[in-house]
């Protein structure tokens, strides 16, 4: 016995550092370990600053025309541009003015707040639909299954964009119907995603325990069945946001998102789209502002896959 | 307390049904313990999983007979009146400890849940009374391992936190299939000892599903030997080991390691497999593995019938003493 005592209180500092680590806690810190994650985050982190102190950061005013308001230099827009961005020290406007005579700078920061709203909005009903829906049929199955997930295919068989441009053609234009309409078109992943999951999930003997003690059905599928299924669906999501937010900018470029004045990355080339040659800068920044913000969510939510993904060997 | 009569449960796949339990009748008292033998497939968790409402169906169907518990048929119960019961006076506890409990929930999570189904209490009182299960069945420093998660529990630990959750509302019988067989030896005698010391302290009968003989004699009073969904033998359990009347009960008892046989010395086991349960034939099911069988065996099923007062065999033939070692 006395030689076992050390090895005990070993034993014991080890229970007291296990106890201590929350599930999700262990999770973080799994996804901290990712540099692209860590970056990704960054990025997302820098994003959401932005869109929550867009007034703070913004020059002007970004629907204000800058034509005759007093101290202006009274450079015509579409001219050879002059930016303090890339080296010129005279002008006022960090990234010029557009077409119509806007400070683009501060168009291209509020612009961050409509491309984030709607990456996260449209992405969370797509993935509480797309789950009750997924969970229902998986949990239910039979009949109720098969009419679902038909459904379902038959939303996954068009063109997701082309899905999105006919909704909203119905609904008519505007922001907050884009955001319907791309929400649709995502609905079918995650209620695959998460029948999938219950499917596997509900033939395990926690469940068939949680039966024995007389739990009832919904009980079950919330307290056991969704918590063991969410992973996969929070990592497809935040890959979804990226794909969301360029949807949007899509549907805004075609002119069936948000609605001038309104600033947002895929107006704003839209309406510059013609001056390509003349004035490459007016495309050029919101253009690197989708990229970067694609990029951050694909980069998070590629680490946030390899780190909750139990079948990935780590040390 | 509980009556099982003539239950019958198949379930049907594409090359027919499989009559998994055929016409299983038998009764408990209220503190009583049970326990139930039998070879994989021989029908023991179908038939408890019957008993207990949980048949899966499709593809699973209880064809027949009653079971009465507390005087009311479960078969006719409404899924309602099913749920108040499970878990509220009839509790079971699975064989594989570690995946019997959910992975993402932490252990004071899931079995104060268990207390709050049937219990009116509020958050804090099944707290409380998490603490007192956990301190019941022996897990030490209760109250700093509730926010402890499965995997950091080893298997017999989570075994009796499984056994925490099946009493968290005192049931008056708890079903236990196969608790042990995930288990190494000494933790399994130490699930045999909480379970017999828990029955005794609150009173509850006990259904110990088992296919090892040795955790049978430990712990109960008497034994049911299934063979292809039928009950074989019956007896108190000193009767069943002094004299086991069944030639299948009798290979069984010789299959096993005994303390006073010689060193090097063979095991005998039971030649054959058990049958296929799709087309079960009119014969004793046990007849092509039997080595007292006679003509009669062939034709027709045995009853299960008295050899005294306590102790029923389905066997036609009259094994002589001598042979039964």
């Amino acid at each position: 016995m006395l030689a076992l005592s050390p090895l005990q209180s070993e034993d014991q500092i080890q229970l007291q550092d296990n106890r201590s680590s929350n599930l999700w806690v262990q999770a973080t810190k799994n996804i901290l370990r990712y540099p692209s994650a860590v970056i990704g985050l960054i990025i997302i982190t820098v994003l959401l600053l932005i869109a929550v102190a867009a007034p703070l950061i913004a020059t002007h005013d970004p629907i204000l025309s800058m034509i005759g308001v007093p101290g202006e230099t009274g450079r015509l827009p579409g001219k050879v541009p002059c930016l303090p961005l890339f080296g010129c020290e005279d002008a006022i406007h960090l990234m010029g003015l557009d077409l119509n005579g806007r400070d683009l700078f501060s168009r291209v920061i509020y612009g961050t707040r409509s491309s984030l709203f709607v990456g996260f909005v449209s992405i969370s009903l797509a993935i509480a639909a797309g789950t009750i829906l997924g969970v229902t049929a998986g949990y239910v199955g039979g009949k109720v299954d098969n009419i679902i997930m038909r459904i379902m295919d038959v939303v996954l068989a068009f063109p997701a964009l082309l899905l999105a441009i006919s909704i909203v053609t119905i609904l008519g234009p505007g922001l907050l119907n884009a955001l319907i309409g791309i929400s649709i078109t995502f609905i079918p992943q995650y209620a695959r995603l998460s029948r999938a999951s219950v499917l596997s999930i509900k033939e395990r003997e926690f469940i068939v325990a949680q039966h024995a003690l007389g739990a009832r059905p919904m009980r079950i599928v919330f307290n056991h069945v969704l918590p063991n299924s969410i992973t996969p669906i929070i990592v497809q999501g935040t890959l979804g946001i990226g794909t969301a937010i360029l949807d949007a900018a899509a549907l805004s470029f075609l002119g069936l998102g948000a609605q001038p004045p309104m600033p947002e990355w895929g107006q704003i080339l839209s309406e510059s789209r013609n001056y390509l040659f003349t004035s490459p800068h007016l495309v050029f920044f919101p253009g690197i502002a989708i990229m970067i913000t694609v990029l951050g969510f694909n980069l998070f939510g590629d680490g946030m896959r390899d780190a909750l993904d139990p079948r990935l060997n780590r040390n | 307390m509980l009556e099982v009569k003539e239950l019958k449960t198949i379930f049907s796949t594409r090359d027919g049904d499989i009559n998994a339990v055929n016409g299983v009748s038998f009764f408990l008292q209220p503190g009583e313990a049970l326990g139930i033998v039998g070879e994989s497939g021989s029908g023991k968790s179908v038939s408890m999983l019957s008993i207990m409402g949980l048949i899966p169906d499709p593809p699973g169907k209880i064809v027949g007979g009653e079971v009465l518990f507390q005087g009311r048929d479960i078969l006719k119960m409404s899924p309602h009146d099913l749920r108040e019961m499970r878990g509220n006076r009839i509790a079971m506890v699975f064989q594989e400890p570690l995946t019997s409990l959910n992975p993402v929930l932490t252990i004071g999570n899931q079995i104060s849940e268990s207390v709050l189904i049937h219990t009116g209490r509020d958050k804090r009182q099944a707290i409380n009374r998490t603490v007192e299960l956990l301190n019941m069945v022996g897990i030490p420093d209760a109250e700093n391992r509730l926010n402890d998660y499965p995997h950091q529990f080893s298997g017999g630990m989570c075994q009796r936190v499984m056994i925490a959750m099946a009493l968290s509302c005192d049931p008056q019988l708890l079903i236990a299939d196969e608790p042990t067989t995930a288990l190494d030896v000494t933790i399994q005698a130490q699930i045999v000892d909480l379970v017999t010391r828990l029955r005794k302290e609150l009173g509850m009968a006990v259904i110990w599903i088992t296919h090892d003989l040795g955790v049978v004699a430990s712990c109960v009073d008497k034994v049911i030997v299934m063979y292809a969904g039928q009950i074989v033998e019956s007896a108190p359990l000193k009767e069943f080991y002094a004299n086991p009347s069944h030639p299948y009960s009798i290979g069984l008892l010789r299959s096993l390691p005994r303390l006073d046989s010689k060193i090097h010395q063979k095991l005998i086991s039971i030649e054959g497999a058990p049958p296929n349960l799709i087309d079960l034939p009119d014969c004793c099911p046990f007849v092509p593995r039997c080595k007292n069988a006679v003509e009669k065996c062939k034709d027709n099923n045995p009853p299960l019938r008295k050899i005294n007062s306590s102790h029923k065999i389905s066997c036609w033939v009259d094994i002589p003493q001598n042979e039964k070692t």
